[in-house]
């Protein structure tokens, strides 16, 4: 029974549907593409058309076949606005953030209106997910979200996704595919068995928890008595805010190597991956310089969000074919 | 959409729509029923308003329970047509009472297209048409405001686009109401209180039954005369005829109608088609007398024409009728002895009275004239408001009240001649009409209701003597309004006094008359006729269905055309239009641009080609540049690029 789906669905999508993987560029929804169907309310509405002829026919009620035809035309023409509301658009992938693997990657999908047309409640979904409607006015561009879950590192593609509109009336549902040239980075899960990181090589021995300075003030947080009386916001305290402590970070001149050998070789890939990942996330939040080195790659040290995403991809990427995701 | 809540505008837009349709039932639902379902309404809104939780399950069941039990109390049953309505009105405005989603609301909305259809049930006239087409567009700009998820649908746009589709609907559903085969109703039982409440002549008649009719301005039947028409003054549209006296009401006979009887034509027929409007009876009015009667009908010993089905949609039918005649000559004993009939112990002083005449006067129709020279001369009043009468009605109306209508002219006359031996009936119908010049068609109304006599003497046959126009000549010349005292209560749109209203009056009823003729007499039979005219050589259903799907194919494509072609109109941006003109004209000097050449390159380009020009093409470039690609937006910089291109000659 199952092949039998599989197999039809497999030949819908190719012959009716003409999916071909992933198209580059701007997809334009042009007729060829846009289907249609009467939604359960457009039988519901049959139904009420016939118990009003029914109901005309039997009472001789001549307003009443006026009434009906007046209905019936109506939600036959209600299919070409249907159709009309969603033909001619151009899809196109927006910028998509990186996400981490477990989390969830939302991929932007530009719908462009090049017509003097405003368009009305296109809905754009994934696979059965609550869809997001949005209007397009005439020759203006809406952005509409799909998420998908993340669960591995990699390259992650959002498949096939669905525009469909039912605007004016409900009573059709008009819809197109598009598999869109986009895709989403997934770095790997940061580690959350805190394996101790390795030591810096500091010059002044200042380590991922004492990266607290004097230089740059980056916040406040609670008091602790521990805290110097010199770093109490004594402003905010005059303001009636409590008392507050004033926290600085100083651009500590330590450097870090996370190397991806140093960890036990008992540990299988993955696992060293996200225990990478982990180290890199918190050398940044620490603000030291650091390095990556991975078997057949070396990232030299450096700090910064451009550095971060550069080592994360790396660890994203490692060991994958270009576009794949990791098994 | 399913899962997003509908939003207060939403509800507004609903609750009003279904208020609109509902509106017209008002007057007819028990007051109670009205007024639980508007209070229902108003308060969906303000729990809407306030977003409060809509109501639980359990208490709207209980609701239902006791709406029906009202119902049931109001009618004495639950289904059938008043009450099916009304509880429709009732089950509407609970569902709307749990309506949240767009999914609801669009049940609900649908149960307000079937409200609407129900309203037919009572008035099918252009002006409800016309309220009802204006509800329906309420209803479906709602029902597109469900459909669009974004809270701000202004009103305006939404009622557009409900006038545009239901505009677009028109050609099509012309079409399908003329091809679509008509199948003549009803297909099954209808409810006992299908066809009540409507106005026309009963079976019997006593006194105050025809003034009553008089109150009423309601149309009885149209008649369009074939050749010119004869005066008002011979036209008495025969209708039932009543032969059993009980001393106040006539009654009629039942008949079995067999051959048509004999009639002797002293005149050329006169012919025309009566559209009548349905009263719920057989009869079938023509004037005094008809010589043929249309098919589906039959006529009786006493010249009543009987449809063989109660008259419940309009009919159409075509008459000749003869104004002079002679019939029952030869009239059978028993009947003539049904026509003497009436009981010893009512109205003394009237018996008395006729049979004093009987044997003082030699001859029936010194009989007669006796009678009529009674309401002549002894101060009989024609009013519209007479004195109630007790328990001898003809005798207190000829010596007591001597104020009446028509039919207590009628009757008293009637069993004057009875009681002095001449064989006697009454028969009911209208007489006279409004001539409406605008379409050549005379209006009956039921308040030309008319009763008069037929005596039946052995030299003529049955001849007519109506005893009203003995006291009030103008009531058969002129109708019934130049008759009754200015005083008394007549419909306003009868009386004389203000012409143009009638002027009016008469051009809507030519409206209302092609209304009736085109859009409600519609038939099965009407269909026929037309399609024929049109040309269909066999007007079967089989060919009408081909003629519909041809006709109605026709008419989608073109609307696809219609709609899909604005798919092609891309929006011509001014800038680029503009640019576009300053490139051809330098293309025409050999300095067209190359394709991969950006604007800028190009002008450098052109600079250096015609330095005589440098100047304004570097204005025309930097504009268009920061205008397509900048973030300069303004009208005025447009309106100078392209004064500058239109200017530019290289």
């Amino acid at each position: 029974m199952n092949a039998i789906r599989l197999a039809v669905e497999n030949y819908l999508n190719k012959w009716l549907f003409r999916l071909k993987g992933p198209e580059a560029g701007p997809v334009v929804l042009t007729q060829r593409r846009v289907f249609i169907l009467p939604t359960r309310q457009g039988l519901l509405f049959g139904a009420l058309l016939l118990l009003l002829l029914i109901g005309s026919i039997n009472y001789n009620l001549s307003l009443g076949y006026v009434l009906t035809f007046l209905l019936a035309a109506m939600g036959i023409i209600s299919m070409l606005h249907a159709f009309r509301n969603l033909a001619g658009l151009h899809v196109r992938p927006g910028k998509t953030d990186p996400v981490f693997a477990g989390e969830h990657a939302s991929f932007a999908v530009c719908v462009d209106n090049h017509r003097t047309l405003p368009r009305y409640a296109i809905a754009v979904t994934r696979k059965k997910q609550t869809p997001v409607f949005c209007d397009v006015a005439q020759s203006a561009t809406a952005t509409a979200e799909v998420s998908m879950a993340a669960p591995r590192r990699g390259w992650l593609r959002p498949g096939r996704i669905t525009l469909f509109t039912r605007f004016p009336l409900g009573l059709f549902h008009a819809w197109s595919y598009v598999e869109l040239d986009s895709r989403c980075l997934v770095y790997p899960r940061p580690d959350s068995s805190k394996l101790p990181p390795p030591k810096p090589h500091s010059q002044t021995g200042a380590g991922f928890e004492s990266g607290q300075g004097y230089d740059d003030f980056i916040g406040l947080r609670p008091h602790q008595p521990s805290d110097s009386p010199r770093q109490i916001a004594w402003k905010a305290a005059a303001r009636d805010y409590g008392l507050l402590t004033k926290q600085f970070i100083g651009r500590a001149d330590a450097e870090l190597w996370l190397d991806w050998n140093d960890l036990p070789a008992s540990l299988d890939d993955e696992t060293k991956l996200s225990c990478l990942c982990r180290w890199v996330l918190d050398a940044e939040a620490a603000c030291i310089s650091y390095g990556l080195r991975l078997p057949g790659k070396e990232l030299f040290l450096a700090y910064g969000k451009q550095h971060r995403h550069n080592c994360l991809e790396a660890l994203a990427l490692f060991g994958l074919e270009d576009g794949k995701q990791a098994a | 959409m399913e899962n997003k809540p509908l939003n207060f505008r939403n509800i507004v837009w609903i609750s009003f729509a279904l208020a609109m349709v509902a509106a017209p039932h008002a007057e007819r639902l028990p007051p109670w029923v009205s007024i639980f379902a508007g209070v229902l309404g108003l308060w969906r809104l303000y729990i809407a308003q306030r977003r409060l939780p809509l109501l639980s399950r359990w208490l709207l069941f209980s609701m239902l329970g006791a709406a029906t039990a009202g119902i049931y109390l109001s009618y004495g049953v639950i289904f059938g047509r008043d009450a099916g309505v009304a509880l429709l009105v009732l089950l509407i405005s609970l569902k709307l009472m749990e309506t949240s989603s767009p999914r609801d609301a669009v049940l609900v909305l649908f149960l307000g297209y079937f409200l609407v259809i129900t309203n037919f049930f009572y008035s099918q006239t252009i002006l409800a048409g016309l309220y009802m087409l204006l509800a329906v567009l309420v209803l479906t700009a709602a029902w597109i405001g469900c459909n669009r998820p974004s809270d701000d649908y202004p009103a305006k746009e939404k009622l557009h686009f409900a006038s545009m589709l239901l505009m677009q609907a028109v050609p099509l559903m012309v079409v399908v109401f003329l091809l679509f085969p008509r199948v003549q109703g009803p297909l099954w039982g209808l409810p006992q209180d299908a066809y009540s409440g409507v106005t026309g002549l009963s079976d019997t008649m006593s006194p105050g039954s025809l003034s009553e009719l008089s109150l009423s301005d309601a149309v009885a039947f149209r008649v369009k005369f074939d050749a010119p028409a004869p005066k008002a003054s011979t036209l008495y549209w025969r209708g039932p005829v009543l032969w059993r006296f009980n001393g106040r009401t006539w009654y009629a006979r039942t008949y079995t109608v067999s051959e048509p009887p004999r009639l002797q034509a002293l005149d050329q027929p006169l012919r025309y088609t009566v559209t009548l409007e349905p009263h719920n009876r057989n009869w079938l009015f023509a004037l005094d007398i008809p010589g043929t009667f249309p098919p589906q009908a039959g006529i009786t010993p006493d010249f009543q024409i009987l449809s063989n089905a109660p008259v419940r949609i309009r009919m159409r039918y075509e008459v000749a009728s003869y104004l002079k005649y002679q019939t029952g000559m030869d009239e059978d004993p028993t009947e003539l002895r049904r026509a003497l009939q009436y009981p010893r112990n009512s109205n003394p002083r009237a018996r008395e009275l006729a049979q004093s005449w009987r044997r003082s006067l030699s001859g029936d129709e010194a009989i007669i004239n006796q009678a009529l020279n009674l309401f002549r001369n002894d101060n009989f009043y024609y009013t519209l408001l007479p004195p109630l009468l007790g328990e001898h009605p003809v005798d207190e109306f000829l010596f007591d009240s001597k104020r009446g209508f028509c039919e207590h002219y009628a009757s008293s006359f009637a069993f004057l001649m009875r009681a002095a031996g001449i064989p006697a009936r009454i028969v009911t119908g209208y007489q006279g009409g409004d001539f409406n010049a605008i379409d050549n068609y005379f209006i009956v109304r039921q308040a030309d209701a008319h009763a008069w006599v037929e005596v039946w003497l052995k030299q003529r046959g049955w001849v007519r003597i109506d005893p009203t126009a003995a006291v009030s000549p103008l009531r058969v010349e002129a109708g019934i309004a130049a008759a009754v005292p200015a005083t008394d209560p007549l419909p306003l749109l009868v009386r004389q006094d203000y012409p143009w209203l009638r002027q009016a009056r008469f051009m809507w009823d030519a409206m209302s008359n092609n209304w009736n003729q085109w859009v409600l007499g519609y038939t099965q039979q009407r269909q026929m006729q037309f399609m024929t005219q049109l040309g269909m050589s066999e007007a079967t259903w089989q060919n009408m269905a081909i003629a519909l799907l041809v006709a109605s194919g026709f008419i989608m494509l073109g609307l696809a055309g219609m709609i899909l072609w604005r798919l092609r109109t891309a929006p011509r941006d001014p800038v680029q239009k503009a640019y576009h003109k300053f490139c051809g004209k330098l293309a025409k000097n050999g300095l067209a641009r190359r394709p991969a050449e950006g604007p800028l390159d190009y002008a450098l380009r052109l600079a250096q080609a015609i330095p005589q020009k440098a100047e304004p093409i570097r204005s025309i470039s930097e504009l268009y540049i920061s205008l397509r690609y900048g973030t300069l937006v303004d009208k005025p910089a447009v309106n100078r690029l392209r004064q500058l291109v239109s200017e530019f000659e290289p």
